[in-house]
């Protein structure tokens, strides 16, 4: 269970090694910041602005420290982020939205 | 009323983000004295109640639906913007806003205390779960969190006694002098620029007032650990919803078949005391026979809930529908419609109403749709019924049961088509309208309350016995006439059903059923079966004749193997799948969609998709064969 949660130190490292990309790309384990929300084309279905707007009221702001804390057991899709003191559950597709580093 | 009538009660709105322990604050302080209803048009719950202060002073409460923001995404969220706004036709708008977070999860919510403040009403935040947030090393500044929001804020602990005083107390000194409105109502949906400052300004206030321990909450983090785990979190729910499942079948039996026998003895002594006739029968075959098919679903009722409330509050439901979101997803349904189709394997009618933990209502009504295609208890006696007369008692493979075989293929082909009609169905009806995307708060674990538990459980088998009852029953009057009248002629040797209604309907659709195979004997027992898809079993045991109804089952297989041909027999499990044989199920779905367009649309697709299935497999066993 230990490896669930990387602890402080863990987390550190990896951001230190992992350059800008979108948090659906990243697997368990990643910790990092929002550098950006930028909804390219990942809005199957809702708008940009709308996809943008509900991250947005869910915590997914530029500056929140995130951190994927589990990965679904098919396609490891959805995915539980830790978005500074919340968890929330996305998919894969809307998390490419969430720039991180 | 408004503020300017003192005597009058006090309107207070509850607001909240979801899992922010709201329902249990409102159960806290309304306790039993709560009205649960329906908004007009909407399939939105409007959960009403009415507190005393200490100085006297009644309060009217309103619980609003939960939400992220105003900009209201889903009928549930319109209601909590509309009545915030006081724009809510039919209800009063509200003297305060009474803004409920938990203590332990802030950020969210006070960008959402500033975006309330907007809408230019008096407003109080409070701090729910304050009790936990101390426990796990939070500290909170509430002079300068009021100072910083511009709102009084208070702490209250729903689930302890004594937690809601200083709420309660506060609520005089409030409406003794009441806070003055932030300023004219100058709410418009805001823009993402407007949200990303609004939530800025809210971490702003939290690292200022709040102090945040370093470390999550750590119970939950190893609950979820084992949880939601790849591999043991998928088995432990299946293991829950084993448990669950067994459970609504086997504990509901006894109290179930305590209430047939209830009301069956309760029927054989109006049959006794009453002279036999019209009101003999009306009253032991329409009335009694019809409110006791209604409340014979309760105990299973009940015991869903009791499971769907624990999970709910303990916070499992949601990781439910992390765990089943892909699997659901690839069909077109959300992750949370799982419990609910599952629930339809014993009942369609609990299932339905379990569709509400699904927030969109276009997802709701996907599941509604499809629920009733899972092979819910009702259809087992029919299908023993025809398999053990039809299909041989022999062994396929050395090993495998032949009639255990069919038996699991009636399951898998309800299942299969659940599915594919979900899929279609997202495609023909919500063609122009985008998929939901599934994002979804994970809440930290927290122990259920027996209290919130059973007001929940009260409020959901009311809810069930006033609203499907009143239309189950005129259904089942209606059925009860069809199979009554007219009434046989004077030395008639045929059962009387053979001269009734029901018969020249049965009569009638002859031509129509031929090509699936049904002759007007079926037809007619059909009827009756609308009323509970196991009614038919009796039925048919009447139209052939025979005495006894449903213990004689095994006379009335024989009889049937003389009767039919195995084509038909066929034919008839294959209709069974699909056919929208209940009129139960039905006015469920009519009362939870709110609408008569959904249950025809419903009535109409089974029933066409049944006639398919029939003539497929009629068509197909006759050239095999089997005509």
């Amino acid at each position: 269970m230990a490896d669930v949660f990387p602890d402080v130190q863990a987390c550190v490292d990896l951001q230190a090694s992992v350059s800008p990309l979108p948090l659906g790309a990243a697997r368990r384990g990643f910790c990092g910041r929002i550098d950006a929300i930028a909804v390219n084309g990942h809005a199957v279905g809702l708008s940009a602005g709308e996809l943008e707007s509900r991250l947005l009221e869910l915590g997914f702001v530029e500056g929140a420290r995130v951190e994927i804390l589990h990965e679904g057991s098919f396609g490891r899709d959805p995915i539980a982020v830790r978005v500074n003191d919340a968890t929330i559950a996305l998919r894969r597709r809307e998390a490419m939205a969430i720039l991180v580093s | 009323m408004s503020a300017a009538e003192p005597a009058g009660p006090w309107h207070l709105a509850l607001v909240g983000n979801p899992n922010s322990g709201k329902t249990a604050l409102f159960n806290a302080l309304t306790g039993s004295r709560q009205k649960v209803a329906n908004y007009p048009g909407v399939t939105v719950e409007r959960k009403s109640g009415v507190f005393q202060t200490p100085g006297g002073r009644s309060v009217h409460l309103l619980d609003l639906p939960g939400t992220y923001s105003l900009r209201a995404r889903s009928p549930d969220e319109q209601v909590t913007r509309d009545a915030v706004l006081g724009h809510l036709a039919g209800e009063t708008a509200p003297d305060m806003l009474l803004c409920v977070a938990d203590a332990t999860n802030l950020r969210i919510a006070l960008r959402l205390v500033l975006e309330l403040k907007r809408v230019g009403r008096p407003l109080m935040l409070a701090l729910n779960m304050i009790d936990i947030a101390k426990k796990r090393g939070f500290e909170f500044d509430l002079d300068r969190l009021s100072a910083e929001l511009g709102v009084p804020v208070v702490t209250s602990t729903a689930v302890r006694r004594g937690g809601i005083e200083a709420l309660v107390a506060r609520m005089d000194t409030l409406i003794a002098d009441p806070p003055v409105a932030p300023g004219e109502q100058a709410w418009a949906p805001p823009s993402s620029a407007e949200l990303r400052a609004t939530q800025r300004e809210a971490d702003r206030i939290l690292a200022a007032a709040v102090k945040v321990p370093g470390r999550p909450d750590t119970l939950t983090g190893r609950l979820d650990s084992v949880l939601l785990h790849p591999v043991f979190g998928i088995v432990i729910l299946l293991a829950v919803l084993f448990v669950m499942f067994q459970a609504v079948f086997t504990w509901a039996t006894p109290v179930m078949d305590l209430i047939k026998a209830g009301f069956e003895a309760l029927g054989a002594q109006v049959q006794a005391r009453l002279p036999e006739g019209l009101l003999q029968s009306f009253i032991q075959n329409g009335v009694i026979a019809g409110v006791g098919s209604v409340i014979v679903f309760l105990p299973q009722i009940v015991i869903l809930f009791f499971f769907i409330l624990m999970l709910e509050d303990l916070g499992y439901l949601a990781r439910a529908a992390f765990l089943m979101d892909r699997i659901m997803g690839g069909a077109g349904l959300h992750g949370r419609a799982f419990i609910p189709l599952l629930s339809s394997f014993a009942c369609a009618i609990p299932g339905i109403m379990a569709t509400r933990v699904i927030d969109n209502r276009r997802d709701r009504l996907t599941t509604i749709l499809v629920a009733p295609l899972m092979t819910c208890s009702a259809r087992i006696p029919v299908y023993v019924l025809i398999i053990s007369a039809f299909i041989p008692d022999q062994q396929v493979l050395g090993w495998i049961s032949l009639q255990g075989l069919v038996m699991f293929g009636l399951y898998a082909v309800g299942i299969a088509s659940a599915l594919l009609v979900s899929f279609v169905a997202k495609r023909l009806f919500w063609r122009d309208h985008p998929t939901e995307p599934f994002m979804l708060e994970l809440p930290d674990y927290k122990l259920p309350q027996p209290k919130s538990i059973l007001i929940g459980l009260y409020t959901k088998a009311m809810m069930f016995l006033k609203r499907a009852g009143t239309t189950i029953f005129s259904m089942m009057v209606l059925i009860w006439f069809l199979a009554s009248f007219p009434r046989p002629p004077e030395g008639a040797t045929e059962p009387d059903i053979n001269y009734s209604l029901a018969s020249i309907i049965g009569h009638a659709l002859e031509p129509l059923t031929a090509p699936i195979g049904f002759d007007w004997h079926i037809n007619v027992a059909l009827v009756p079966g609308m009323a509970a898809r196991e009614v038919a079993v009796a039925a048919l045991g009447t139209v052939y004749a025979i005495e006894g109804g449903t213990e004689a089952a095994e006379k009335i297989g024989a009889t049937l193997a003389q009767n039919w041909s195995l084509a038909t027999a066929l034919a008839l499990l294959a209709w069974y799948i699909f056919a929208p044989q209940c009129a139960s199920t039905l006015a469920v779905i009519r009362r939870e969609t709110g609408s008569w367009r959904w249950m025809a649309v419903s009535f109409g697709y089974m029933l066409a998709l049944a006639y398919l299935a029939a003539l497929v497999t009629y068509n197909v066993a006759r050239m095999l064969g089997a005509g």
